[in-house]
């Protein structure tokens, strides 16, 4: 085990190696003691769009927050931009109020007696005249002319969101931390207020670091990403790579691959994955430490008649159809305690199976294997 | 009836003029005190809170005279406090309006900090973080976020307050003692003349209290009503 814990700290790095010799946006390594669980973090980055993707309660708003300064670390620092604002050694922690932060809530955390002009300009400490100018702006920058002197309470949900982003940009923070900013959203209003969001912060060249537990926001919004599984972290790099190869099941879960089966590896070419109870064979290596297979539920490619290699027969368990796909559920080849397989179809492919009926065999292409660990 | 006016007339509106400035002065110190006992508390760690809430609550669920004793024995001219307050600033407060006021004060502020303090519990705590990231000082948090935000229940806090500070009797009448004029609360006055048998005056001086506690609810209820008018009936 320690053998791997060297190599992932290696990946884990990586990512900032290129440009060394700058001081990093953000460096965290921070640890914290909360009843039945430990937050023990660690990441460095020098993208401008950070992601934090994990499950809920898996530490990753501590995180957020302790960067914020309103939540205090045990042990470790926090350095912005070659600042240190937290140093449990040096005996640093810089209070919230100095840390040139901004904090977008997910219930936005508008003042509820102030109005959204003097809400603009809680953050502004500059002179009166100065301030009004700049909340005049600000109301201009996000279309809120004529909504000066209403209540937060008047406001719609995407105009709350603007009040809360034009009150963190009126005073031009360093980093903008966004705390799951969609996730009491329904659907429609979700997609909107992200797309509004990624115009806003077009403009701002500080960094953003993005919480969620959603992993199409995280993907739409950010360069880098760090995952978090129960209070650590277990992948971080650019964010697309880690979508195409999460290396870590907690990793290859949180990104949305549905199938993962243990794997026993037979040799360099050959493995039982017996959740599903197949045999898989592959052209490319499989890997040492591989323990897991994972596979997305759409890559899946349907066969019919003949058997061909990697594939499982279609004992269907269940299957839903949704608007704009029908999941099917498999039943494991052998075995028992296995789980089911699932197979997403998405629309336009439906024509196939309605001409052809249900598939005799699912396939498993090469190329969409994840080795995981 | 004609008894009655020419008791009217004849009636001395001292007790009530001393109560309603006791009222009043404590309502206010109560109101500082309270809020700023609630702030502490609310702040506290989980076990100091506890033991914060108990010494701050005491007054309210111990009989009134058991607080009178306390204040006695404090401020008492025998005692060093009692000594240092008549020496240095030259204040007497056994047999005093002031005794009044402090005892009113005592007893009437856990209603106070109480309920300030599960108005601070409600808001949501984010609105604090954010003033802190957003920059601003923790009195200004405090004053300009939190305190408006806590409004409703602040309010009600401070009737209560203004409601229990007027009808002080027990911890008052140990402390301020029952001085016609000067430490003459109506509360007293109520039971002095029952003692006497006069029930008439008795009963002028209960129905005074009555109605300054109806219009006092009453009002506060109409302006707290037109702010909350979001609330659904049931």
């Amino acid at each position: 085990m320690p053998g791997k814990e060297g190599d992932f700290g290696k990946t884990f790095l990586g990512a900032s190696k290129k440009r060394k010799g700058y001081a990093m946006n953000l460096s965290v390594n921070i640890k914290k003691r909360f009843p039945g669980f430990r937050l023990d973090v660690r990441f460095e980055s020098n993208a401008s769009r950070i992601g934090i993707l994990g499950a809920s309660g898996c530490g990753k708003s501590v995180t957020l927050k302790s960067i914020a300064g309103i939540e205090t670390p045990e042990e470790g620092w926090i350095v912005i931009n070659g600042k240190t604002m937290y140093h449990s050694a040096r005996k640093i922690c810089v209070k919230p109020q100095k840390r040139s932060i901004g904090y977008l809530f997910q219930s936005y955390a508008l003042f509820p007696t102030m109005t959204v002009a003097e809400n603009i300009a809680a953050g502004l400490r500059g002179p009166r005249q100065e301030n009004r100018e700049r909340v005049q702006e600000m109301l201009r920058a996000f279309q809120l002319e004529g909504m000066e002197e209403r209540l937060p309470g008047e406001l719609s949900g995407g105009q709350q969101q603007r009040v809360a982003l034009a009150r963190i940009m009126a005073y031009e923070p360093e980093v903008i931390l966004l705390d799951e900013p969609f996730s009491a959203l329904d659907q429609f209003l979700k997609d909107r207020l992200q797309q509004e969001l990624q115009e806003m912060l077009k403009s701002y060249r500080g960094t953003v670091v993005l919480v969620s537990h959603d992993r199409d926001e995280i993907y739409r919004f950010t360069e880098e990403l760090l995952i978090m599984d129960q209070g650590r972290a277990v992948a971080f790099g650019k964010t697309k790579e880690i979508f195409a190869d999460p290396g870590k099941k907690e990793a290859a879960r949180l990104t949305g691959c549905k199938n993962i089966s243990r794997i026993h590896r037979k040799d360099a070419h050959r493995m039982d994955a017996f959740d599903w109870g197949i045999e898989i064979q592959c052209r490319r290596e499989i890997p040492e430490g591989a323990a897991y297979v994972g596979f997305r539920a759409h890559e899946l490619i349907p066969v019919w008649g003949e058997r061909k290699e990697n594939c499982i027969p279609v004992r269907l368990a269940g299957s839903a159809d949704l608007p704009f796909e029908k999941n099917f559920y498999i039943l494991p080849e052998s075995g028992q305690g296995g789980e089911n397989l699932c197979w997403f179809v998405q629309k336009e492919k439906w024509g196939l199976l309605n001409e052809k009926g249900m598939p005799d065999y699912l396939q498993f292409p090469e190329e969409h294997l994840l080795f995981l660990r | 009836m004609e008894t009655m006016t020419e008791i009217l007339k004849s009636l001395d509106w001292s007790p009530l003029w001393i109560s309603l400035k006791t009222g009043v002065v404590a309502t206010i110190l109560s109101f500082f005190l309270g809020l700023f006992a609630a702030r502490r508390v609310v702040k506290a760690s989980p076990g100091k809170k506890a033991v914060m809430d108990g010494i701050l609550t005491l007054p309210m669920v111990l009989p009134p005279t058991v607080a009178g004793f306390f204040l006695l024995l404090l401020f008492s001219r025998r005692r060093p406090l009692g000594i240092f307050l008549y020496e240095t600033f030259d204040l007497k407060v056994v047999q005093s309006w002031l005794g009044c006021v402090i005892a009113a004060t005592v007893i009437a502020f856990p209603l106070m900090y109480r309920n300030a303090r599960a108005a601070f519990e409600q808001i949501d705590v984010n609105l604090v973080y954010a003033g802190r990231t957003l920059g601003m000082s923790e009195i200004e948090i405090f004053w300009r976020v939190v305190v408006p935000s806590a409004r409703p229940g602040i309010a009600s806090g401070t009737i209560l307050t203004f409601a229990r500070a007027l009808g002080e009797y027990g911890a008052t009448s140990m402390l301020a003692g029952n001085i016609p004029g000067r430490t003459g609360t109506i509360s007293q006055k109520i039971a002095m003349v029952i003692q006497d048998g006069d029930y008439l005056t008795a009963g002028i001086w209960v129905a005074v209290v009555i109605v300054i506690a109806l219009v006092i609810l009453i009002l506060m209820n109409l302006i707290s009503g037109k702010r909350m008018k979001t609330v659904k009936r049931w």
